[in-house]
């Protein structure tokens, strides 16, 4: 209980994960909440990459989790960009609504 | 014991605050939740001993991802009660599947070990604390050279999303009065002052 092993951060970084694909689910009217999941996911996958490179020795891990990190910033970027010229030209960010694809 | 008290609170806050950013009301309410799994995940990183990779999440995500999606929050106008709709409808399906992805990965972990070689395997071995060398500089050291295409590429990334989120979201207005430098700087007193010789009396 007391010996912090890396079974521990794993189980931290499964449910963050779990936790950001159950966000997507439920909320189906707010996309801002969908990337805010998957950020979460990201997050996850980090801790897992620093969790490995930790425990197993091996610096690659924590390099690794910066180029996801990079990459996450420029996700988050792009992705509400979109989102705010979407609610410029049609007012409203519910999925239901980005999903019809039409002028 | 205090390393895993500590692990204990971090992790549960972590947790905690990941449940609250999807569950939340209030998308608001969403974000700061989100701040506070990062601060709590950096707390996690510091306890790994990836003090570099911490404090860049407490930069990056705190200083800027979570800050520009707060930004984006209050700048559109969203129905607030509007936004709600549907999250018990989809419950029940989302549940089945984050417990089945759940017990996927507790499976997969439960079963899993090192391979016995892995020593031999390890890319760049982590020196000891006691070597002087810190997180930060072997880091650096490791980007610098072995990783240095793959540093230049996620700039590259960067530069891109940088030009293609100004480019999405630039719009010009038409009917804006804008400062024209050009016909400023080419105005001469030629063409801009006039001399009128006035008669006595007779005004212009």
């Amino acid at each position: 209980m007391f010996a912090i092993g890396l079974s521990h951060y794993l189980t931290v970084a499964a449910i963050l994960f779990t936790l950001g694909v159950a966000g997507i689910f439920l909320n189906r009217k707010n996309v801002i909440i969908i990337m805010m999941s998957v950020e979460l996911m990201l997050l996850a996958v980090n801790l897992n990459l620093v969790a490995f490179s930790s425990f197993l020795g091996d610096l690659v891990g924590q390099v690794f989790a910066m180029f996801v990190l990079t990459v996450a910033a420029a996700e988050a970027a792009i992705g509400l960009a979109i989102v705010v010229v979407f609610f410029r030209n049609r007012g409203t960010i519910a999925v239901e609504e980005i999903s019809q694809l039409k002028g | 014991m205090i390393a895993a008290l500590i692990f204990y609170m971090f992790a549960a806050f972590t947790v905690g605050a990941g449940v609250m950013v999807i569950s939340a009301r209030n998308p608001v309410h969403s974000v700061l939740f989100l701040i506070l799994a990062f601060f709590n995940a950096a707390g996690l990183f510091l306890l790994l001993g990836a003090e570099f990779l911490a404090m860049v999440l407490v930069v990056v995500y705190v200083g800027a991802v979570a800050v520009l999606f707060l930004f984006v929050v209050m700048m559109l106008d969203i129905n607030l009660s509007e936004l709600r709709e549907g999250f018990l409808t989809y419950l029940p399906t989302g549940g089945v599947i984050a417990l089945v992805l759940l017990v996927e990965l507790a499976v997969t972990f439960g079963g899993w070990a090192f391979a016995p070689d892995v020593e031999a395997l390890v890319q760049a071995p982590v020196q000891a604390a006691a070597s002087g060398v810190t997180n930060t500089e072997a880091l650096g050291a490791l980007i610098y050279t072995k990783y240095v295409f793959l540093f230049q590429a996620s700039g590259l990334i960067l530069l891109v999303a940088m030009i293609g989120t100004i480019l999405l979201t630039l719009r010009t207005r038409p009917g804006s009065r804008k400062q024209k430098i050009a016909a400023q700087v080419a105005r001469t007193a030629k063409n801009s002052v006039e001399l009128v010789k006035v008669p006595t009396g007779g005004g212009i």
